[in-house]
């Protein structure tokens, strides 16, 4: 009993290293002799209730790992040969000042590049290091930055704010709270369960609403445990995800199945487009003294044009009547007249360009299940969407996402209890620059920002994203034009294994590059390439704060561990070094300044753990558009250029790209390629997650290994049988790229047609020097996926359809593994 | 005379997700090896009539499971019906379990070796 009382419990928030998620799980960390001894979820968290995933559950596992990098490693050989020495972390802080402000002396700043995987905590302290360093180029290292910002930006640019699934997160006490409303029908577009809980929410909560009643439906080429138990299970061919939401508003304008009243109040349903142009009708176009940033409607009362105001929100006419459909003639300021029409005219064409029978055969799902799932939907109230990496995973990213949030928009489910809602940071309590919030760290000057590789290309990065276009960042390093690229820092990312698409020239990337220092928690075949390889920590390790979306928390250090240091102390160590402007003399200081909108000190969040926005705040919901809280200037309406959801996307237009939703067939598939289909004739998609691992971490913790040993390739009996592939055989998955090494798991989860290999296969527990490099040019998925095909607004990837042949390794090979 | 078993574990199948927390958590609270431990989780795919398909997980209390008495008898959950993120497990008596069975179908009842 003594030994027991001992036994201390820390309270803190899940974020970054240790679960690897993007967090947000109360948790209760039971410490002796300041030791991890087991952690348990914390059953008075609103988030998680008491719930933990396989992940946090192995947290001593990975704690206190015999391969935990412990002590700052030097490079002794070349790089790639494995050969390190173990230094202070005075020495490491001075060789890693040293060799980046001699950069900086000889090519600027913006040659180094600060490159994240998918960033957790660590997004808001690169960046602070970045920008000390006087750096603009941040980087998101995945092709196309194809992982939720191109969705963010998507959204924003139609509504002005991002919106999530309503699963009662705003209340502490959850579905309970009398103002929420559990969705009659949830749509879950590219999204599986298993327990990764990206996007900031805990997958788990839709197994709540499912018991609750809500109704599924699914969009997925897998049979997945969602899909198993679906209302509707759309069975689409990966890639046509847009297609397939253009096919849903057909049926729900034809069957007039939309809110008539969102569309008239809400929309820019009634601007009007010239048709000489194709641009919107601006008031500066009918006469020298109207404003380009005002838009003309027509109206229908006195039969003339009329202008809308969109500083004050308001036609400058009163009565004014808009016409919602049809073409008139407009006299512009030249005298000339121009036939224009309305938006509404133009969006309902567009969408009349993708009948049922059209769609099925894009998506290869079946006519009656498109109408059914789209009537089903639509016919819900409140009904939500979901959805998944996958809509980031394709070139054709916006306007996909356009075309989904135009569902939600059009259906009246935007902002209302258990729909689509806008979720904005906690308290508007903002770190960092994310797409669509200029948070607290920031760059020096927007002189700096100019060198920003890709923001001069790209319309949302130069509005939304703020970040270094990682493909032309990529090619770059190879080119040098317009400036040499010399050194790269790298945290929380490992390219070679999992972020990066064609990585054996990933690797060559970093060779190139003089200086390379990696932080990371073990070895990974990226670090092995380092020249300086740091120790950084778990969540448990640190003190931290999160306030995306809600609540606020703190994440509060419980333990430490030898010589590990958090992220954000390593970063702000070197950015003091870097900057001798930088502001703040501790981490705390840094928390206080973004989280004072809240009105609470860092200390007082930490006593609380958490704490939600209060009702009223524009943080908090419902229906924030007509009470005037989505604006700066407090009007009902969006953020965006015209005040309204624009079904027609002004700064689209302004980009010089396609405003409306449409499809876009994706550059490697069976209709796009052929000729490459004729020798490649299965659909190769990648990135099936494992509920017990995150991306390319993990594999080293045996409690996790021992659920999921292999990496696998999922296919199908039918097409198994002819390749005389058997359950567990090993196979190569192969394409014109390259190809892996998977193990054949003989299932009905994919179709005849597809296979499916997770990504982010190394083996830790081989040789780490070069050629092995922990076998990561072995199983690698990412060896089939080439850089540089990003959309036309530089986001989105083909990660999620190519092509590919299957056939067994032969005994040969197999005879030859067995002596090396 | 052997003691008739009065604890089980009721599954509600029809919600487990696999995600496996089930057996971690039990592998922690007894810091079992890899390869052990009291709790596996089963996967079942079912092909179905029109092209469809379902999938079933089932968390299976093994001979190691000892329906965690540490834990009980301090009046806390074991630690998998803890931890469950689908909220699908429930510890009780065996004749309360059975009588919730009767509630709804996909369940199933087991009496673990130790439900002594």
């Amino acid at each position: 009993m003594a030994s027991e009382q001992k036994t201390q419990i820390k309270q803190t928030t899940t974020w970054s290293a240790g679960p690897g998620c993007h967090g947000g799980c109360g948790v209760l960390a039971h410490i002796k002799d300041g030791k991890l001894v087991k952690i348990e979820g914390d059953p008075d968290h609103p988030w998680n209730q008491g719930r933990l995933c396989s992940r946090c559950l192995a947290m001593t596992q990975y704690v206190y790992h015999p391969d935990r990098l412990t002590r700052p490693l030097k490079r002794t050989g070349n790089r790639g040969q494995g050969k390190w020495k173990e230094i202070s972390w005075d020495e490491a802080f001075d060789l890693i000042e040293e060799k980046m402000k001699n950069i900086r002396k000889e090519f600027g700043p913006e040659s180094v590049i600060f490159s994240m995987g998918t960033g957790r905590d660590i997004g808001p302290w690169i960046c602070m290091l970045a920008y000390a360093f006087g750096s603009p180029n941040v980087m998101f290292s995945l092709s196309g930055l194809a992982c939720y910002s191109p969705r963010i930006a998507a959204v924003e640019t139609v509504q002005g704010d991002y919106c999530i699934l309503d699963a009662g997160q705003w209340f502490p006490n959850r579905y309970d709270n009398p103002r929420y409303k559990v969705p009659e029908c949830l749509v879950i577009w590219g999204y599986n369960i298993p327990a990764s809980c990206p996007d900031n929410v805990f997958g788990h909560w839709i197994i709540d609403l499912m018991k609750k009643g809500t109704k599924i439906i699914t969009i997925d080429p897998r049979l997945t445990w969602f899909s198993s138990r679906a209302k509707k299970w759309l069975k689409l061919r990966p890639g046509t995800d847009g297609a397939l939401a253009m096919g849903f508003l057909n049926v729900i304008i034809q069957e007039g199945l939309y809110d008539r009243d969102f569309v008239e109040k809400w929309t820019n349903a009634h601007h009007l487009i010239r048709t000489d142009t194709k641009k919107l009708l601006r008031e500066a176009d009918m006469g020298q003294e109207g404003s380009p940033e005002n838009f003309v409607v027509w109206d229908q009362k006195r039969e003339e044009p009329a202008v809308w105001d969109t500083k004050e929100l308001e036609y400058k006419s009163s009565g004014v009547k808009p016409a919602l459909e049809g073409s008139f003639n407009i006299r512009l300021d030249d005298g000339r007249e121009i036939l224009c029409k309305t938006v509404w005219s133009d969006f309902c064409e567009e969408v009349g360009r993708y009948p049922v029978e059209k769609v099925a055969a894009i998506t290869w799902v079946p006519e009656k299940d498109i109408i059914e799932a789209a009537r089903l939907y639509a016919q819900s109230k409140p009904a939500s969407i979901h959805w998944g990496v996958p809509i980031d995973m394709t070139p054709a990213i916006t306007p996909t996402a356009q075309a989904i949030t135009n569902l939600w928009c059009l259906t009246g489910n935007l902002d209302v209890p258990g729909g689509n809602v806008i979720s904005r940071f906690a308290f508007d309590a903002v770190a960092y620059a994310l797409p669509g919030a200029k948070g607290v760290i920031k760059l020096h000057s927007k002189e700096a920002d100019k060198k920003r590789i890709g923001a001069d290309r790209y319309g949302p990065l130069n509005k939304f994203i703020w970040r270094a276009q990682t493909d032309l960042t990529f090619e770059q390093i190879f080119t040098g034009e317009p400036y040499p690229i010399k050194g790269m820092w790298l945290q929380t990312c490992n390219p070679l294994a999992g972020i990066g698409l064609d990585p054996k020239r990933w690797a060559e990337a970093l060779k190139k590059l003089d200086f390379v220092a990696v932080v990371d928690l073990f070895m990974t075949p990226t670090a092995q390439l380092a020249d300086v390889v740091l120790p950084s920590a778990t969540f448990l390790e640190k003190d931290g704060v999160r306030t995306w979306w809600v609540p606020m928390q703190s994440i509060n250090k419980a333990i430490s561990v030898e010589d590990c240091k958090p992220d954000i102390e390593i970063n702000f160590e070197l950015a003091k070094r870097f900057d001798p402007d930088f502001r703040w003399n501790n981490i705390h200081e840094l928390f206080d300044e973004i989280i004072k909108p809240s009105g609470m000190t860092y200390a007082e969040l930490q006593q609380k753990g958490w704490a939600f926005p209060p009702e009223g705040h524009p943080s908090f919901p419902y229906n924030r558009f007509e009470k005037g809280l989505l604006r700066p200037d407090g009007k009902p309406g969006f953020q965006t250029p015209s005040g309204k959801v624009e079904l027609y996307a002004v700064l689209r237009e302004e980009w010089g790209l396609e405003p409306l939703p449409h499809y876009e067939e994706p550059p490697f598939t069976p209709v796009s390629q052929p000729e490459l289909f004729k020798e490649f004739p299965l659909i190769l998609s990648t990135g099936r997650r494992s509920p017990v691992f995150f991306h390319a971490e993990h594999r080293n913790i045996p409690w996790l290994r021992e659920i999921d040993p292999d990496p696998i390739v999922e296919i199908h009996p039918e097409t198994a049988g002819p390749l005389g592939v058997g359950k567990g055989e090993w196979v190569w998955v192969e394409n014109w790229l390259g190809r892996g090494k998977f193990k054949a798991k003989v299932t009905i989860e994919v179709p005849p047609w597809m296979v499916m290999v997770p990504h982010g296969w190394w083996f830790p527990e081989r040789e780490g020097a070069e050629p092995s490099l922990y076998g990561v040019w072995e199983s690698n998925a990412n060896l089939l996926i080439p850089m540089g095909h990003q959309g036309k607004d530089g986001l989105g990837a083909p990660i999620k359809h190519l092509l590919c042949r299957v056939y067994k390794v032969s005994k040969e090979e197999k005879d030859h593994e067995k002596e090396t | 005379m052997r003691k008739k078993p009065e604890y089980g574990l009721l599954i509600d199948y029809e919600y487990c997700t696999g995600c496996y927390a089930c057996q971690v958590a039990c592998a922690q609270e007894y810091q079992w090896p890899a390869g052990m431990g009291g709790m596996k989780v089963i996967e079942v795919i079912q092909k179905l009539p029109h092209d469809k398909g379902y999938i079933s997980y089932l968390p299976f209390p093994t001979e190691l499971c000892i329906l965690c008495t540490p834990r009980t008898r301090k009046g806390l959950d074991p630690a998998c019906v803890k931890h469950c993120m689908a909220s699908c497990m429930k510890y009780g008596r065996i004749e309360e379990l059975a009588k919730i069975m009767a509630d709804k179908p996909r369940m199933v009842l087991w009496v673990p070796r130790s439900g002594t």
